[in-house]
């Protein structure tokens, strides 16, 4: 069913009785060509585009538990391009311009909302390192600006501008910067993925992957065996745990990422903020909660929880930048695992397994490129060859030596 | 909040420590092959239970010292100082 205005107006008129399922519930078949492990967004969209672009639609993806419980449900729905290295910027770039199209393509409504992203700065040399982030931009033809004080503080009324150990000098804006919301890219992905082919397996758990000289035949699940050509896996948070099965180890650590959402108010914040003195952002949703959050717990961990510290510190620093926020109440604080690589970048790649593909690495930066990421990935699957656009996140980048170190801090996944 | 037990200095929170990473990788001989050092510098086991650590005592004696920290459920155990082989202390996580 093609969902409009027309017929939301024609099903309401019914009492919403007439919607059928959104996609069809899959059993797993014995054999694939393609099997992707994992059913967040990298892997759904890795699906959705290998049926639409490359016309490969014998593709299972085999989720452990429900479509949209992952990470993809659980982040904090931020998109930008606002990066340094130019494939970084030419990446998220072309990651936004999928954004901007998304709902016309996938017939859904993903609510993407370019509300621009702020980033404030409270130094000179802050601002020359944001002005010179700006320029890298802009010589790629991306969006990119300074804003001045006053306008600051109308974009974001909140922000205490004089604060006496951290004044704001300015910002950085990305006005293409914004939010989408997250439970539906999945569903979206899931529906429109399933539309044109594709098999969505939901509660099949992945326990092993069959091997046999040096490559990949199938995997072993909790549903049986399937067999496959190629088997994708876009797990990020466990990719080590599923790599392990091959018996390879990867340029990965896990990590906990917290984030947070206050209690719903009347709109206060239309833009997404990032403060410059501390590590804190924050957007408002829709549903009006306040959504914000911070750096990792900085040990590596597979507890989807968070630790008190790094709570305080993301909420310090909120109050710092807005003190009015002190007068709302926190209602929801979760945490999710994140693959922290070596450079902070991603990996989308060959492995030394034939067959075995990883998507995975997105640090905690995955949600914003969930189509670029599908799109490259599912380019690397049905042509055998990275796409221009993901070849610089390769996993022989390492041995090589020409990681892609946005902050320049080494390998040491807990700084980044 | 994790409550770290220093060899120097007892038990303290975790907000006076900064952790340092993976203690069981081994730096290869000088002349090995550069796969092995590749792998020395960026390849982790990761595991999904207990993991050997540094952790620096920042707010307090800064010293080294390494832990057993169960990564799902933050059980602490066997901390000991550096250059020691055998556990020094078992401490249950907070």
């Amino acid at each position: 069913m093609r969902y409009s205005g027309l017929r939301l107006l024609y099903e309401g008129l019914r009492g919403h009785r007439g919607w059928p399922q959104a996609w069809a519930k899959a059993a797993p078949r014995p054999g694939y060509r393609v099997v992707i492990v994992g059913g967040g967004g990298h892997g759904l969209a890795t699906a959705y585009y290998l049926a639409t672009e490359h016309g490969c639609t014998d593709v299972a993806v085999l989720e452990r538990g429900p479509i949209g419980l992952g990470n993809v449900g659980r982040n904090t729905t931020l998109i930008r391009s606002n990066y340094f290295h130019p494939d970084n910027i030419r990446f998220y770039d072309f990651s936004l311009q999928l954004w901007e199209r998304l709902e016309r393509e996938l017939n859904f409504n993903v609510m993407v909302s370019q509300r621009g992203t702020l980033n404030l700065f409270h130094t000179e040399a802050q601002r020359d390192l944001f002005t010179r982030r700006a320029n890298a931009m802009r010589l790629l033809g991306v969006d990119a600006e300074a804003v001045s004080r006053s306008e600051v503080k109308k974009l974001a009324p909140l922000v205490e501008l004089d604060h006496g150990r951290y004044p704001v000098l300015g910002g950085f804006l990305q006005r293409r910067g914004g939010t989408v919301r997250h439970d539906a890219v999945a569903w979206g992905y899931a529906r429109a993925a399933a539309a044109a082919g594709v098999d969505i397996v939901e509660h099949c758990e992945v326990q092993g992957l069959r091997c046999s000289g040096g490559r990949v035949t199938g995997v072993e699940t909790s549903r049986g065996f399937v067999g496959a050509d190629i088997v994708c896996l876009a797990v990020a948070g466990h990719s080590s745990r599923l790599a392990a099965m091959a018996e390879l180890s990867l340029p990965i650590e896990t990590h906990v990422l917290q984030a947070f959402v206050t209690e719903s108010i009347k709109p206060v914040l239309d833009v997404v903020v990032t403060y410059g003195a501390g590590h804190f952002y924050v957007s408002q949703s829709d549903k009006g909660g306040l959504v914000f959050g911070g750096p990792i717990d900085g040990y590596n961990s597979y507890g989807q929880r968070g630790a008190l510290p790094v709570a305080e510190e993301v909420t310090a620093a909120g109050l710092t930048m807005m003190p009015s926020l002190a007068r709302l109440r926190v209602l929801r604080q979760w945490g999710g695992v994140m693959d922290m690589t070596m450079d902070g970048s991603p990996i989308i790649s060959k492995t030394p397994v034939t067959g075995l593909l990883l998507n995975g690495g997105w640090c905690y930066g995955g949600f914003k490129a969930i189509p670029a990421g599908g799109w490259c990935t599912a380019h690397l699957i049905a042509r055998d060859t990275s796409h221009p656009l993901a070849a610089h996140l390769d996993l022989g980048r390492f041995a090589a030596g020409r990681t892609v170190d946005e902050r320049g801090i080494g390998p040491y996944p807990y700084l980044h | 909040m994790l409550q770290l037990c220093c060899p120097w200095c007892g038990v303290r929170d975790e907000s006076e420590f900064r952790y340092r990473g993976d203690a069981t990788v081994v730096r290869p001989p000088a002349d090995a092959p550069v796969e092995e050092f590749a792998a020395y510098v960026y390849r982790r086991v990761n595991p999904h239970g207990w993991h050997r650590e540094w952790w620096l005592h920042t707010g307090g004696c800064r010293m080294l010292f390494q832990i057993e920290r169960h990564t799902l459920t933050h059980e602490l155990r066997n901390v000991t100082s550096p250059g020691t082989k055998t556990a020094a202390a078992d401490i249950a996580a907070n």
